[in-house]
């Protein structure tokens, strides 16, 4: 919360007005990006092509629930670095393993052959 | 607590605990490094889903001949297609598209809740909090209808070689395809389900807390907002599990 500024709103007892602008921004947003995703399921043929066009929109999807509503995108430069950085590591994982994958099926059904 | 056992003044140097270099309370803190290692547990479980599909062979032959068999990796439209009320209706992913959108509003309403805790508005908060929570439910409910008829199946069910056929699914064997198919199905949503589960009932608890004064008396809703990341980070892990799972 760097950029939030507390108040005593209690000791006036006054409440202030709502400002959910950015909420309802951000959720118009993220309703959009699902419906791109259920447009190109529908309407594209299974491809890499696809596959990538869902990835790169999953992506941005994250980014919006992460940087707005988990409010990430407000904190501190190192608080947000010390949670991206290690992330990198799934991203390893994710390469490894799909190539491992990969090779395991060519393997095996190569063997039996 | 106590404010007459001390006449210190608090530290204020930047090596005698002064220093607030990420400017969050512990708690929230706590809450994201808790949150980065679940994703890494998230982020395992799809990416061994990632790793079985490429171990399998895909199906290539047209999508409407598409057939359930066990030499192929399902196509999800075509083993997600029901929809409860609508029997032997081809409804490609219309339940998963629905579910994902009450829990896009879920996350909405708990971020709602935690603009209304800045304030102080302990009615607002009530209020978005009893959203939140009925959204919960609701998805909860959903996921629970969307497993009894996975592992119910459909009609038809999968034709072995011998002429006999396997209906539904269990870790064992399935209809929609290969073992490990149905297995990656009840472990990665059987665990996002568990984390929903887990934080619907923390907002109840937050619920509770909240009509009884508790933060407001404390002078922040700083529980509330924990909570929230909490609930945020279940839907993020659903929109991956969505695209990996339904998708793809």
């Amino acid at each position: 919360m760097a950029t939030h500024h507390e108040h005593d709103y209690s000791a006036t007892g006054e409440v202030p007005k709502p400002q959910t602008k950015a909420i309802w921004r951000t959720f118009i947003i993220l309703v959009g990006l699902t419906a791109i995703e259920f447009l190109f399921a529908f309407t594209m043929e299974s491809s890499t092509l696809r596959n990538a066009i869902f990835i790169i929109l999953t992506v941005f999807k994250a980014f919006y629930i992460v940087a707005e509503f988990m409010h990430l995108k407000h904190e501190t430069k190192a608080l947000i670095w010390s949670i991206l950085i290690p992330l990198v590591l799934v991203v390893w994982l994710m390469v490894a393993l799909i190539a491992e994958g990969s090779y395991y099926y060519d393997s095996i059904t190569n063997y039996f052959k | 607590m106590s404010t007459s056992t001390t006449l210190e003044a608090p530290n204020s140097g930047t090596w005698d605990g002064g220093n607030e270099p990420l400017k969050a309370s512990y708690g929230k803190l706590m809450m994201w490094f808790f949150l980065l290692s679940d994703a890494f547990t998230f982020g395992a479980f799809l990416i061994v889903y990632g790793l079985a599909r490429h171990r399998h062979t895909p199906y290539t032959g047209e999508p409407e001949a598409f057939t359930f068999s066990t030499e192929w990796w399902p196509i999800p439209e075509k083993v997600f297609n029901a929809f409860p009320g609508l029997h032997g209706m081809d409804l490609p992913l219309a339940f998963v598209a629905l579910m994902t959108m009450i829990l896009i509003l879920s996350s909405v309403t708990m971020v709602l809740a935690v603009e209304a805790g800045h304030r102080m508005d302990k009615n607002d908060v009530q209020k978005w909090l009893l959203w939140t929570i009925l959204f919960g439910a609701t998805f909860l409910g959903c996921q629970a209808w969307e497993w009894s008829h996975f592992i119910a199946g459909t009609e038809e069910g999968m034709l072995l070689a011998d002429g006999s056929r396997i209906y539904g699914a269990s870790l064992l064997a399935n209809q929609y395809g290969p073992v490990l198919f149905a297995d990656a199905f009840f472990f990665i949503t059987g665990f996002h389900g568990f984390h929903v589960f887990i934080g619907w009932t923390l907002l109840i608890i937050a619920f509770i807390s909240t009509v009884n004064g508790v933060y407001h008396k404390r002078g922040h809703y700083e529980m509330v907002e924990k909570i929230g990341l909490y609930w945020h980070f279940v839907d993020l892990v659903w929109v991956f599990v969505f695209t990996f799972f339904y998708l793809i």
